[in-house]
């Protein structure tokens, strides 16, 4: 079997007393879309946010390609940072720049291409998720679906080997969910790694490759999606499934 | 007539060279000032425990200490360490270090409102710490803390007049020797004050024009 491309090992995260992540590890092959699912509080963000280290893990360990990731080092983190695409909920465009710049800016400054560069690279990712005539609005003339669009540009910008996803739509208004899940549906189709946290039931159902359900800081039962929603082995998966289903049907 | 005369032959020479040593003043220790106070508003927000330590410190005692205490200690006091400084010098490192105290606490406020999120975008992006700070925050931060900082600059063209008590003779000081010679105070303390007015509103309008070119949409100052 092909080596992973990403793996973590054993994540460990605590806030005081309350422990996010208890040793938690995973795995994602080239060209999958791994969906991690599961009730708030599960540690789905916090694990996400671990593997690119913007929250330092306490105790766990970081591949990329076979390579292991020491975080403590600034050059390696910000290597290894610059290939892992990272979408949040509230997509965190750079509030005082346009689409464009937006997009150009880790360009010019991490990867030290020229502005000329930068600016054709940036206007080609701005047209590929739809956006070619916004490029020189300000994120607060854009619309909460138009922003994330710009954030999966900003990130597809810097080639990354892996994305991590945030729950992308769940700050968006119903009508604008299916805008952004068809932008990540086609980065899929062409062979993007992607770890994703989402309660779009129907969207993880039709296209991801591996369901992982979780809770409590720990992974319970991850499987196809046909195992997960239609006879997961752990009850608490089964009863999770359920409800999410019934929640979401109206948006198949 | 003769109030005329006077005003035209007398007052109006000194003053004017009393302005014009004011600006002087004003310009330099505005600019420093501003970039001092950024530096340790940055200081007190993202630096090491040590650092922020030391920023904290330095604003206790600038903002907490007299201003013109402050500068008798520059002028007169640190000659005692056989350190001279002429009056204008002294003046310009007064103004500049009791400025910067000021600003900081506009841009440490500005610096703590931008929202977490920019910093783990630019973060998740390759960027530096140093790189965030400077291309992602303080840009944002700078828009938020001008209203406060253009009002420190107001401040600051006002207390420029205790220059003339470390014998640095700028526009309040040669309206002093002018009223004393004279016994005309009303006069020349009025034309005094009509000539700070022109410097504040000059300032108010530079810096008028200052934010509306900085304005991008989702940053602007609405009156609710």
């Amino acid at each position: 079997m092909e080596e992973p491309i990403l793996k973590v090992e054993g994540i460990k995260k605590r806030y005081g007393k309350k422990e996010i992540l208890r040793g938690t590890s995973l795995s994602i092959r080239r060209g999958e879309l791994k969906i991690l699912i599961g009730p708030s509080g599960a540690g789905k963000s916090t694990l996400l946010q671990c593997i690119n280290f913007l929250v330092r893990p306490d105790a766990g360990r970081v591949w990329l390609e076979g390579k292991e990731i020491h975080h403590a080092q600034g050059r390696e983190l910000h290597h290894y940072r610059q290939q892992v695409g990272m979408i949040f909920q509230d997509f965190n465009l750079f509030d005082h720049l346009t689409a464009l710049r937006n997009v150009e800016i880790a360009l010019v400054k991490v990867r030290r291409m020229s502005r000329n560069e930068a600016h054709d690279r940036a206007m080609a990712e701005l047209e590929r998720v739809g956006l070619g005539d916004h490029v020189q609005k300000y994120p607060a003339q854009l619309s909460g679906g138009q922003k994330q669009r710009v954030s999966i540009a900003r990130a597809l910008a810097m080639d990354p080997k892996v994305m991590l996803l945030d729950e992308p739509t769940s700050a968006l208004d119903p009508e604008l969910i299916g805008e952004v899940l068809a932008v990540i549906r086609d980065l899929g189709e062409l062979g993007m790694t992607m770890l994703m946290a989402t309660h779009q039931i129907a969207f993880a159902q039709a296209l991801a490759n591996e369901i992982v359900f979780m809770e409590d800081g720990l992974i319970v039962e991850a499987g196809p999606p046909e195992k997960i929603f239609g006879c997961a082995e752990n009850e608490r998966t089964r009863e999770f499934c359920s409800k999410v289903m019934e929640l979401y049907t109206d948006n198949r | 007539m003769e109030e005329w005369l006077y005003i035209q032959n007398e007052a109006a020479p000194a003053l004017f060279r009393g302005f014009w040593v004011s600006v002087q003043l004003i310009i330099p220790s505005a600019t420093l000032g501003l970039l001092l106070g950024i530096l340790v508003g940055i200081l007190r927000v993202f630096g090491n425990r040590a650092v922020s330590a030391a920023a904290n410190l330095y604003v206790t005692l600038f903002r907490g200490i007299p201003l013109i205490v402050q500068l008798f200690v520059w002028y007169f006091g640190l000659p005692y360490w056989n350190i001279y400084l002429t009056p204008f010098t002294a003046a310009i490192l007064g103004f500049s270090l009791c400025s910067a105290a000021y600003h900081s606490e506009y841009i440490r406020g500005a610096l703590l409102s931008i929202k977490r999120g920019q910093m783990l975008a630019a973060h998740s992006l390759g960027f530096t710490r140093t790189q965030t700070i400077f291309s992602v925050i303080l840009p944002q931060a700078m828009r938020r803390a001008l209203p406060g900082c253009g009002n420190e600059i107001i401040y600051l063209i006002k207390y420029s007049s205790l220059a003339y008590m470390i014998t640095c003779i700028e526009l309040t000081g040669e309206g002093k020797i002018l009223a004393s010679d004279s016994f005309k105070f009303t006069e020349v303390f009025l034309l005094v004050g009509a000539c700070y007015l022109v410097m504040t509103t000059l300032a108010t309008l530079l810096l008028q024009a200052l934010e509306a070119r900085l304005r991008l949409p989702g940053f602007e100052h609405r009156s609710f």
